[in-house]
């Protein structure tokens, strides 16, 4: 049967609308950032007066942009593998035995996902500052110590979803392979972690985005040498000059790698989140 | 359920049967069942502990202390402030409390707000493409990339759009439609809480999308083809199938969204900057302010705490009047 008219009619312009407003800034990123520094300081123009790369070229020679990358590919690529390595085994134990202190972990580690960010920032500061002054482990202002603080942000919810997908595989399939020799561990990553990859590579995408993205304690606790993409950004902006036209071209680089892995891996992320969040 | 094992017992049992290889083997084994899940759990709690409970433990203490930037090297030594942190947080006629509870009014409207918005336009976004039609796939992919930019590149783009001079939006509603007398400013002063609102609204809309559409999957068709067999059109079985189904999907979903939105720091914060014109002052950039750009900590950690009692209270009366709530912390 035929949707009606009207049905049709609201779906085409409610998705028009909609298209409109998530392309628009998408638009002025990729259009601006092809324009000469003229043209995006003064009065914003459709049609630029002429094409340019040179932003492109730009980026790089104005902030140490390289360094940058580096340090948040490699802070975000860090936290990603731990945190989905910690959350695989956190996840098994919760989903496949009864222990005391189980519904304790659960429910404290649901619940520090309710925390605003700002809440720990002062305390972690203050904890990174004294392990440096006792031991001389400098953890604040390195990658190591951002690297800590991005692996908890994902983990709640990693694990919190992988217990979900690991409940829905079967308990027959481990039991079989404990059966054929399988040790615990060995039931766990020939058996639970091939059938869950999905949900795995959900929590995979989740955790690198949390960290590729995060500001304020990038802001906080990084210094010259571990800036990260998030605050090397800002200093495209000097006292005389924005350069709005490398400002968005450098966006869209740095949007360029997260965006492709998410679209590329987004079925996942659904399903992932229909097996370990919605049911 | 685990009255027969308990945690240690295998240890506190072990040196006593020291001798034979059979006691051996059976000991290490039944070990292994009882410590295993311990062991998994480990490295998940000692992080959690590191970076969640004792900076919160932490927090609490330093909330009853007077830390300035003079105790920031060994803050145990901040001389004791009792509850005059707290005093100052909450004395709504003195400045300090007057901006505290401005800032929290401000956040609770705009999460409101921007929550409702967000689920309206996932929910309709969802609800629309749940049939197949030329272009679906495309679009369900091109709604996904707010949700997939990084935070800061989206809004340093927002507020490129949102300059008095150079951006788009005034280009638009002040030159070329004529809607204004003189170009606005949207990043300062009244105007500023609709920009956030509309950053907010476009980079929060797609998660709800996201989830709706994962939840949409799950009602069966065969309730649609009998709906329509009974003569039920379109709009009815949105109405009398659709959006009932979806209940149990919104009520984390909106809890998420809430949290989420409350907590929110990166979209102000890369908008505005670290101080945020007063009328879109949200907590977060608010505490932090207080904490950072006045080196005043113990009032800082004082906000931080209430502001966790109230997310606690909220949370739990929600959780408490949603039956899905209960389920989902009863893992």
């Amino acid at each position: 049967m035929a949707p009606p008219q009207s049905f049709l009619w609201s779906r085409r312009i409610f998705l028009s609308l909609l298209t409109l407003f998530v392309v628009l800034p998408v638009f002025v990123m990729v259009s601006s950032s092809l324009k000469p520094l003229q043209d995006v300081s003064g009065k914003f123009q459709w049609v630029p007066s002429g094409l340019t790369v040179r932003p492109y070229f730009d980026i790089w020679e104005t902030v140490p942009l390289a360094d940058y990358f580096v340090n948040s590919l490699v802070v975000a690529g860090s936290a990603t593998v731990l945190s989905v390595v910690i959350a695989v085994f956190a996840a098994y134990a919760v989903s496949r035995y009864s222990f005391r202190g189980k519904r304790v972990f659960t429910v404290t580690v649901l619940s520090t996902q309710m925390f605003p960010g700002i809440l720990f920032l002062l305390p972690l500061f203050l904890i990174y500052v004294n392990i440096g002054n006792a031991t001389g482990i400098a953890l604040f202002g390195s990658r190591a110590g951002l690297i800590l603080t991005y692996l908890t942000f994902s983990l709640p919810f990693s694990i919190w979803m992988l217990i979900g997908y690991f409940d829905s595989v079967p308990r027959d399939l481990d039991e079989a392979a404990k059966v054929d020799g399988c040790g615990p561990l060995g039931a766990l990553f020939r058996v639970i972690v091939p059938a869950a990859i999905p949900g795995i590579v959900a929590v995979a995408v989740y955790a690198f985005m949390t960290a590729w993205g995060e500001v304020l304690f990038a802001s906080v606790m990084t210094n010259d040498a571990t800036r990260t993409l998030a605050v090397g950004l800002q200093g495209y902006s000097t006292q005389n000059d924005v350069y709005w036209n490398q400002i968005m071209a450098a966006s869209l680089v740095v949007s360029v790698p997260v965006v492709a892995g998410f679209l590329l891996l987004q079925r996942y992320l659904v399903t992932g989140l229909t097996a370990g969040a919605v049911k | 359920m685990t009255t027969t094992v308990a945690p240690g017992t295998g240890a506190r049992t072990a040196p006593k049967d020291q001798p034979g290889a059979e006691p051996r083997r059976r000991r290490s084994g039944r070990l292994r069942r009882i410590g295993l899940p311990y062991l998994l759990l480990l490295p998940a709690v000692l992080l959690e502990l590191l970076v969640h409970i004792v900076p919160m433990a932490i927090g609490i203490v330093v909330s009853f202390r007077e830390l300035t930037q003079f105790y920031i090297r060994d803050w145990t030594t901040a001389p004791w402030a009792g509850l005059d942190n707290y005093a100052l947080a909450v004395d709504f006629d003195a400045p300090v409390g007057e901006a505290l509870l401005k800032s929290f009014v401000t956040t609770c409207v705009f999460t409101l707000i921007s929550v409702a918005l967000c689920w309206l336009i996932g929910t309709a976004a969802a609800v629309f493409m749940q049939e197949n039609f030329r272009g679906r796939g495309f679009l369900r992919t091109l709604f996904l990339v707010p949700y997939a930019l990084p935070v800061y590149a989206a809004v340093i783009t927002w507020a490129f759009m949102f300059q008095r001079d150079n951006g788009l939006i005034n280009h638009v509603i002040h030159d070329q439609l004529g809607l204004t007398d003189s170009p606005p400013f949207w990043l300062i002063g009244e105007n500023s809480f609709v920009t956030l609102l509309v950053v907010a609204v476009w980079k929060g809309w797609p998660f709800a999308f996201l989830i709706m559409m994962a939840g949409l999957q799950n009602i069966p068709r065969e309730i649609y083809e009998a709906a329509a067999l009974d003569g039920a059109g379109v709009w009815q079985q949105i109405r009398r199938i659709t959006l009932p189904s979806l209940r149990p999907v919104n009520q984390v979903l909106i809890l998420v969204l809430f949290l989420w939105t409350f907590n929110d720091f990166n979209t102000p914060f890369v908008l505005f900057g670290k101080a945020a014109p007063e009328s879109a002052d949200l907590i977060s950039i608010h505490i932090y302010q207080s904490s950072f750009q006045t080196w005043n900590f113990g009032t800082g950690s004082a906000m931080s705490v209430l502001l966790l009692l109230f997310l606690l209270v909220v949370t739990g009366l929600y959780l408490l009047l949603t039956s899905r709530g209960r389920k989902a912390t009863d893992v």
